[in-house]
């Protein structure tokens, strides 16, 4: 059947339930599977990485099948995609598949075809010059960027994300088609704190976030939203109803207490926030979603903020930078960057690391105390000697 | 052949359902694309173009050409929708701030979701994205297509909206960027009658569950993960397609415990493959590992040189629970004291796979911070066989859901509902015995509810009965 010319297609505006089909759900996953893949579903026995983006997975049948991963900016157009398809109609009978972080993968049944495929793809790239299809990915090296829509389709962010991600990716490049780190490192990005994607589980984590308290639209405020939602969107009590002098019913924001979530926008249009001194960027470290070895891990803030500095974000490279090679020359073999932290003490984290140390780093919301040190060990760096000196009875 | 779909599968080829033709689909060259100015003047977009990662940027003009050259009767909505949403990028990057406006509530007839609205604050200035909503679509588990299928929706999509699209969205739908509301209907028409395709989640309800790569290419796969992502998907259409639910719920499916598609921090209800006899060890491949004839960890660390594999540093000695241990060249492994983390799997995949006895582990309540702090999955059931036609797995979902409906406050994510009442009264309610398994450690504090029946004499007392045994 084929797709419709006519501007409203098969949908008659005047009868809107004719023909309707509903509730069939997504393509049933089977026929998307390429004959290797269906001849050996479930009978995989073991996988090697031959080299950055190439796996080989072997069946107890004796098949081999070489997969290609490569990288995507995860925002792409049908022109693109139609380049996919070229591709995996030319080298794999028509079959492509994408990963859990966005990567593309195509899959091939014999060396020969691998070669003639990585030729192929190393080839591509956009005419202003940055890869189409950078293979890579794989082991331990740093994959591609979960993240979220930014200023390109969302109301709520405190930063852009594709050109964060862009400008990180492209200064991590050469992780991307290597494996020369302890273990994987994943990066994650989300352009405010519902954290839409990894970002409180991800080794380096990148965070859109507010400072300065929502701007109280008070003539609208009763029009447009559910005032008691808005009070209940927020995680420390600061909103409460008012009145103002012209007698709106709106609310009052406690602004000593807001911390500049942004939920209450969310939920209420008339409390917008973002603005461009007050956004920016804040970085977690140390969170992972596997079992491996030790419990997952929420990351932890270890910036409290960077200034968007559109379209590179030099900051924010330079500090994510910094984090990634005192890891390198600081962890074991298989040690996720958490393990790593937690093993050395956080202390030594900011040491290594080189970054400072504020107020802000330190939990004050419900279960903060179990955050806090409470015990004698400790490791001395110059940061603990400051303190000290200020405490008095050192020279 | 496992698996066949319960109902026939509608085929699709795209020489049959395409638009456009081969000629309008490569209608410009390199050169013409390195000369390609957008209508807006983008110079900090420009900039995105630089550097090896691929550019966003880069793309986003492909299709902007392509649309300048396509005739005006062969697309529905403006042609130079990308060139607006590029030129109110740039304007968000000088301004610091985003120029969406608040929210956006549309749709399609029968649904109460899937479909996310978007205005732009500046409709004068970029008239082409005054509309620009995003349509989820329900991916195929773990993300295999064909190309008659993808040329399809880009075709679609080309000719029905902006030809911008993300794959994927983080929850695993195919997401469509960008059209206006009058082609709602349209393409949700089109989806349905000619690609046999619905659309995803959103708001309140089931969110569009997803699963790792499972059994199609991975040898640690402990249940058919596409299976049961399929079946629920299926089987609770309804739940995903009409908000009944206090707040979003999302299910999510891993093969095993490296978590993949990191169910245990991205879903309400996690699914982690496991097994409950013993891992399974081939001594001639682990002694192909200790000669160093194979390299660890699937050669993952290839790039450096972390010296020759020593497995009592690199697997004994990292094992959680220390109950691995050679005698002579041969490995041994006490089962009992296993809490099946794959470290030494992942290490050596050769040589040691799960055990064949598979199911599932089922943990809850994982989320995002807002509102009460962020979230991972807390376990529940330890163990529950995973095949069709999965009727514990569903029995046990909907236990869930009817307390969580019924007692969830508006917008409380079901974490958030177990934190507020407890786990214990939710073990109660949906009729599970506590075990150890369920916490890191015990309690600390002496804080203990007891019920007034478990109490002998009860909670009724007389003050002048306790008065006769002590003066005041």
């Amino acid at each position: 059947m084929a797709l419709s010319l006519d501007r409203l297609g098969l949908y008659d505006p005047k009868d809107p339930l004719k023909d309707r089909l509903t509730d069939l759900g997504p393509r049933h996953f089977w026929q998307y599977f390429p004959p290797i893949i269906q001849n050996n579903y479930g009978r995989w026995i073991y996988h090697d990485v031959l080299e950055p983006g190439i796996l080989v997975h072997v069946s107890e049948t004796g098949d081999k099948v070489y997969t290609v991963r490569c990288g995507a900016a995860r925002f792409m157009t049908v022109q693109h995609v139609r380049e996919i398809c070229d591709i995996a109609d030319q080298y794999c009978e028509g079959y492509v598949r994408f990963t859990t972080r966005n990567n593309i993968e195509f899959l091939v049944d014999s060396l020969d075809k691998l070669e003639a495929l990585k030729k192929d793809l190393a080839n591509r790239k956009f005419v202003s010059g940055s890869y189409k299809f950078p293979i890579g990915g794989t082991g331990a090296g740093i994959s591609n960027i979960v993240h979220t829509q930014g200023y390109i389709h969302c109301h709520t962010p405190a930063t852009d994300a594709s050109s964060m991600v862009k400008a990180v990716s492209d200064e991590l490049f050469k992780y991307f088609q290597s494996m020369t780190l302890p273990a994987k490192v994943r990066v994650s990005m989300a352009c405010c704190l519902n954290m839409c994607g990894a970002v409180h589980c991800s080794d380096i984590a990148l965070l859109g976030n507010h400072r300065k308290p929502p701007i109280v639209d008070h003539k609208v405020i009763d029009k447009v939203c559910e005032i008691p939602l808005a009070i209940a969107a927020c995680p420390v009590g600061a909103i409460s109803p008012d009145k103002t002098s012209e007698g709106y019913k709106t609310v009052k924001i406690k602004k000593e207490r807001c911390m500049f979530c942004g939920n209450c926008y969310t939920m209420c249009q008339a409390l917008p926030l973002s603005d461009k001194e007050g956004d920016g960027v804040t970085i977690l470290a140390g969170g992972k979603i596997s079992n491996r070895v030790s419990m997952p891990k929420f990351s932890k803030v270890v910036v409290p903020w960077l200034p968007n500095n559109f379209p590179r974000f030099p900051e924010v490279v330079e500090a994510v930078v910094k984090i990634l090679e005192a890891y390198t020359a600081g962890a074991n073999k298989y040690e996720r960057l958490g393990d790593w932290a937690e093993r050395i003490g956080w202390e030594k984290f900011f040491e290594k690391t080189g970054l400072e140390f504020t107020d802000h780093l330190i939990d004050d919301y419900r279960l903060a105390y179990d955050t806090w040190r409470t015990s004698t060990q400790f490791k001395y760096t110059t940061a603990a000697w400051g303190t000290s000196g200020i405490a008095g009875g050192i020279e | 052949m496992p698996f066949e779909p319960k109902e026939p599968q509608k085929e699709i080829k795209y020489e049959e359902t395409r638009i456009y033709t081969d000629a309008e689909l490569n209608s410009y060259t390199d050169e013409e694309l390195n000369n390609f100015k957008i209508k807006h003047a983008i110079p900090d977009l420009e900039e995105l173009e630089n550097g090896p990662w691929p550019s966003f940027v880069a793309d986003a003009k492909q299709e902007a050409l392509h649309r300048r050259k396509l005739a005006g009767n062969r697309m529905l909505i403006e042609r130079d929708v990308v060139e607006d949403m590029l030129g109110q990028l740039q304007d968000s990057f000088d301004d610091g701030e985003t120029h969406w406006k608040h929210g956006g509530i549309v749709g399609v007839f029968g649904y109460g979701g899937g479909i996310i609205g978007r205005y732009s604050d500046q409709p004068e200035k970029y008239p082409s994205i005054a509309h620009f909503h995003t349509i989820r679509v329900n991916q195929p588990a773990s993300k295999f297509y064909n190309t008659d299928f993808l040329r399809t929706i880009c075709d679609l999509w080309e000719y029905r909206g902006s030809g911008l699209m993300n794959l994927h969205g983080s929850t695993g739908d195919l997401v469509l960027l960008g059209t206006t509301t009058e082609q709602l209907e349209p393409i949700f028409f089109e989806l349905t009658h000619v690609l046999g395709q619905d659309i995803g989640g959103s708001g309140s309800n089931l969110r569009t569950p997803s699963c790792c790569i499972g059994k199609a290419r991975c040898e640690f796969a402990c249940y058919d993960t596409q299976d049961l992502c399929y079946e629920l998907t299926k089987y609770y259409q309804d739940e995903l397609h009409r908000p009944a639910f206090p707040y979003k719920f999302k299910i999510k499916f891993d093969g095993c415990p490296n978590g993949c598609v990191a169910s245990i921090a991205r879903s309400d209800m996690s699914f982690i493959g496991t097994w409950r006899d013993n891992i399974r060890i081939d001594q001639k491949a682990v002694k192909a590992y200790l000669s160093g004839e194979v390299e660890p960890n699937g050669s993952a660390h290839q790039g450096r040189d972390w010296g020759k594999f020593d497995i009592q540093k690199e697997v004994l000695g990292l094992c959680p629970t220390k109950c691995m241990y050679l005698e002579g060249n041969e490995l041994k492994i006490d089962n009992q004291e296993c809490t099946r983390c794959m470290h030494c799997i992942n290490v050596m995949p050769m040589a040691l796979k799960p055990g064949i006895d598979n199911g599932v582990s089922i943990l809850l309540g994982a989320k995002a911070p807002i509102l009460a702090g962020a979230q991972m999955a807390t376990l529940i059931v330890p163990f529950m066989k995973a095949e069709p036609p999965y009727d514990s797995i569903k029995d046990f979902i909907e236990k869930v859901w009817e307390f969580w409906i019924e007692e969830g406050k508006n917008r409380e994510r079901l974490g958030e509902l177990m934190q507020r009442i407890g786990l214990p009264k939710f073990l109660a309610t949906i009729g599970l015995r506590p075990v150890p398994q369920m916490v890191k450690n015990p309690r600390e504090n002496p804080y203990i509810l007891w019920q007034e029946k478990d109490v002998p004499g009860g909670w009724s007392r007389d003050i002048d009965a306790y008065r006769s045994r002590h003066k005041s």
